[in-house]
């Protein structure tokens, strides 16, 4: 085999299990090396897609065109209602609005769309080359509010300005500024939020309807199919269950400090999570049996019906191998399960920001000869693919082509992805997409499995 | 969807462009890039853009397609990206083992003030740059022009800092190419060899971002425009450029360079441009054109007169990059149809100038904007006032063809939605055919989905 080697610089942010019970020592939440293929994206990034599914706020972008061009509504967050979120606003920055600055640009802008939008409220994202030449974009977001009674809020998100985990961080800092300034009448004791659950592909609702119908009332999804006066009113809530945790964790955290909101992390991929994150719920509310009761009886339903479905598909895909490279470590977890209860193996864990303890997690859970990763980039994805001989790579956009390229099934759980995988019926779209992609015809004429070359 | 958030009545905007009808220059100093056969194009920037870029460029083409980024962090924006750029370069050549490194700036770096050309001849003086190894560098802001700015940027820098004069003239053309998907470059070295002229076509992205699956994952596919070829620029006896936006810069740059003559002809896209296109590289070359081309060119005119009774009058709105949209817009006046609405978001005034040109006797009072403002928010705008039959785009138009109901063709970048474009050219009298077909091809659907039970026919 070609040996293929591993970026100067980068051997410590590698890991192979072997046997040894030592400590995991990765190196990880550094930035990544200059001149690396990385495949991380920027401060900005992370802002836009925790933002971006709040359906009825107006989402400007104040910087050169391309920033907004590129994540004109890339992100499949779907709403039940307003779609105002799915235009793409731009300031579109010239070489006077640099030098001279662009704050009187985006004041024009933003009185402009107001007036035209009357939206519930307005995300100013700054860019890079805003938090380069100053502009206060504060001051500009305080005074449009001042002229129209909106809530007008900055998002310092200068891609620069570390990593997409910042971007979070501030997308955090900014919703923040909305908890709070509506009226909590009405929320009854059992209610929650839900946070770090972006409504791709309708995820939101599948989520939503098991809670409510365990009797409890959900005030706010942040942010998929997310509404400004929700996330007002959403400190009334008793709970928030936080799934994402890697974008919303700080949110939850903010709101037990100054609510006094407990939360809990959970996930919605797979059988045992999704189970969990209904039980643990229902265990929070545990001065209303009739909570845990409805709880398994929905898990009992759901699980029985999904059971027998899954066996199916086990006897094909046993002993194939997995390759994961994802965002957040913590969807990993998730997946090496899902994957396993289909008796499938994963051979690489990957994430772009996972820390240590994500990483001794993934650890644990992996079986001998398991390669992690943190901030993996291309060549060493493909190595460790034809290395270990996987038969399926889990990642985002740009890993999609390469896998084909190796002639191993794909499947997206990122951005793109079409169909629900949270949930139980998640979990069954998840488990037959694999199925299908790694089953499918096409790769017998790929050289790997004996076709020509 | 967007309908109910676009409103009728056009107002003036100043300030603000709503759903952009091009995107930065990087992203086209990218694509270029990869064009160079062994180049690893390199984003000197915070590492957000470069991810953008990648994946923009991996939606439209469904390729792998490779960059590095400098990976600004704060400190480089403070100081200067020059520590970040004579490492990046280092470690690429170390790794990854180019043999260009194609560099363009982005916003930051270009607002920071960065000198791509002295930190490249830092580099190399520090002996970061291994023999026989290149790095080339373009500067490519975003608050200038747009993608299609970007491409042009890159080509002419390939221009300059690639050709060579040796004194010995070769017998070759050099077609600089504009912004045109593989196939169309593909199509071009076709119809030259047909032709019987040795060309060198460069950037040429067929076998790059059209790979065959080899069950590897390959870094520098097979195809690409080689350093010798590229060197070779310079003793050429002539070059055409392709695109008065993206391809005549690069045509300009080898004149001044190594004082090659050229001239500037449209994107081969339509019966017209492609005549003209075909007879100044026989011209250039002192050959003729043979038969096998006339018959292409004779099937192409016989499809257009078979389809002619359909098209008559159909009104048509376009949006794009100037260089495809100005041969579009002549073969669909030459196919009788009628653009009434034009927009594309790259400034530069020679766009309204032939635009206006093609249009002011069969349509004078077609609406034509490009530049600031000239987005799809407008497009939709003008669509409400005045109804189309077609409409012809990117992927973006889809959301407009649902909203009023229009039959649509994909064609430009980025096509996010649909795969297999990039195969099939749109360029030369194939192209022509094809085109046509497509468009052909959606009204008549149309008819038949709209077709009462009594009209709807089987032969039509
Ligand atoms: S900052 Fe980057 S993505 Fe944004 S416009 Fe500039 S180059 Fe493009
Ligand atoms: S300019 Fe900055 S904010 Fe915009 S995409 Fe690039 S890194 Fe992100």
């Amino acid at each position: 085999m070609e040996k293929i080697g591993i970026l100067e610089g980068r051997e410590k942010q590698v890991y192979e299990k072997k046997g040894d019970s030592a400590a995991i020592d990765i190196k990880c939440e550094t930035t990544s090396l200059s001149g690396s293929v990385s495949q991380r994206a920027c401060v900005f990034c992370g802002s836009r897609v925790v933002l971006y599914p709040v359906a009825d706020a107006l989402h400007v972008v104040h910087g050169p065109i391309g920033c907004a061009a590129y994540t004109w509504d890339i992100r499949g967050a779907v709403s039940s209602g307003p779609e105002l979120h799915r235009l793409s606003f731009s300031t579109d920055l010239k070489e006077m609005d640099v030098i001279y600055g662009g704050e009187k640009k985006l004041h024009q802008s933003l009185t402009e769309l107001i007036a035209q939008y009357q939206p519930k409220a307005a995300f100013i994202y700054s860019t890079c080359i805003i938090g380069l030449i100053g502009d206060d974009i504060d001051a500009v977001c305080k005074k449009v509010s001042q002229e129209t009674g909106i809530p007008v809020l900055p998002v310092h998100s200068e891609g620069f300005k570390g990593t997409k985990k910042d971007g979070y961080k501030a997308a955090c800092d900014s919703l923040m500024k909305l908890v709070g300034t509506g009226s909590t009448e009405g929320i009854g004791k059992y209610s929650i939020n839900i946070l770090g659950e972006f409504n791709l592909a309708g995820e939101a609702w599948i989520i939503k309807k098991y809670y409510e119908e365990m009797g409890i009332e959900v005030v706010a999804t942040m942010t998929g199919d997310g509404r400004v006066d929700d996330i007002r009113r959403s400190h009334g809530a008793s709970l928030n269950i936080v799934q994402c945790s890697g974008s919303m964790v700080k949110l939850a955290k903010m709101m037990e400090e100054k609510y006094g909101i407990p939360y809990l992390r959970v996930s919605y991929f797979g059988i045992e999570d999704m189970s969990m994150a209904l039980y643990d719920v229902a265990k929070h509310f545990s001065d209303n049996p009739a909570i845990l009761d409805a709880a398994k009886k929905l898990v009992n339903r759901e699980v029985s019906e999904l059971y027998p479905r899954l066996q199916h598909f086990r006897q094909a895909l046993e002993g194939k191998k997995a390759a994961i490279y994802v965002g957040g470590a913590f969807k990993a977890f998730s997946l090496i399960k899902a994957l396993n209860s289909v008796g499938m193996s994963v051979v690489l864990a990957g994430s772009q920001t996972g820390n240590k303890d994500d990483y001794e997690g993934l650890k644990e859970m992996c079986e001998e000869g398991t390669v992690i990763v943190d901030d993996s980039n291309p060549v060493e994805l493909s190595k460790f693919v034809l290395e270990k001989e996987a038969d399926l790579l889990i990642g985002g956009v740009k890993e999609r082509p390469i896998a084909y390229k190796l002639g191993i099934g794909f499947c997206d759980h990122n951005h793109e992805r079409k169909i629900p995988l949270a949930g139980f019926v998640g979990m069954y779209n998840f488990i037959l997409e694999v199925y299908n992609s790694v089953m499918s015809p096409v790769w017998q004429f790929a050289p790997r499995k004996g076709g020509l070359s | 969807m967007l309908l109910r958030h676009t409103k009728t009545e056009v107002m003036e905007r100043e300030a603000l462009t709503i759903n952009p009808a091009k995107t930065c220059q990087p992203i086209g100093a990218m694509y270029a890039a990869l064009g160079i056969h062994g180049c690893l194009p390199h984003s000197h920037g915070s590492q957000g853009c470069c991810s953008y870029h990648r994946s923009t460029l991996t939606r439209h083409y469904k390729e792998p397609v490779m960059a590095a980024t400098s990976s600004f962090t704060e400190g480089a924006s403070v100081f200067g990206g020059q520590a970040n750029l004579v490492s990046a370069i280092d470690n690429i050549f170390t790794v990854y083992e180019p043999d260009v490194i194609a560099v363009h700036s982005t916003c930051l770096s270009e607002t920071i003030g960065d000198d791509l050309k002295q930190i490249s001849t830092k580099a190399k003086d520090d002996g970061k740059v291994p023999e026989g190894k290149y790095v080339i560098h373009a500067a490519t802001p975003s608050f200038v022009g747009s993608h299609v700015t970007g491409y042009a940027n890159m080509v002419q820098a390939m221009a300059e800092q690639f050709a060579e004069s040796t004194g010995n003239k070769l017998d070759q053309i050099n077609i600089v190419a504009g912004w045109m998907e593989p196939a169309d470059m593909r199509e071009i070295k076709r119809l030259a060899k047909e032709i019987g002229v040795k060309i060198q076509l460069f950037p040429d992205t067929s076998d790059v971002l059209d790979a065959p699956q080899i069950g590897k994952h390959v870094f520098y596919p097979k195809g690409g425009i080689s350093i010798p070829d590229l060197k070779s620029t310079g003793d050429s006896k002539y070059s055409i450029g392709l695109g008065c936006f993206s391809g005549e810069p690069g045509a300009i740059a080898l004149e001044k360079t190594c004082k090659v003559p050229f001239q500037t002809e449209d994107l081969p896209i339509g019966l017209r441009a492609t005549d003209r296109f075909l007879t100044a590289l026989a011209k250039a070359a002192g050959v003729k054109i043979p038969d096998s081309i006339t018959d292409e060119r004779g099937r192409l005119v016989d499809v257009m007169t078979d389809m002619e009774q359909y098209f008559d009058g159909k009104k048509v709105a376009l949006f794009g990059d100037p260089d495809q949209l100005i041969p579009l817009t002549e073969f669909l006046v030459d196919l009788n149809m009628k653009p009434v609405h034009i927009v594309s978001g790259t400034p530069g005034k020679r766009f309204e100038q032939r635009m206006q040109a093609i249009l002011s006797e069969t349509v004078p009072d077609a609406n034509i904007k490009n530049g600031p403002q000239a987005d799809m928010y407008l497009l939709h705008q003008w669509i409400k006032n005045e109804p189309v039959d077609l409409l012809i785009g990117n992927t973006y138009g889809k959301y407009i063809a649902r909203d009023e109901d229009i039959p649509f063709v994909r064609f430009g970048f980025p096509i996010l939605d649909r795969i297999g474009h990039s195969y099939f050219p749109s360029a030369g009298y194939m192209g022509g055919l094809r085109l046509a077909e497509k468009i052909l091809g959606v009204l008549m659907d149309r008819q038949d989905r709209d077709a009462p039970e009594e009209s709807f026919e089987l032969v039509m």
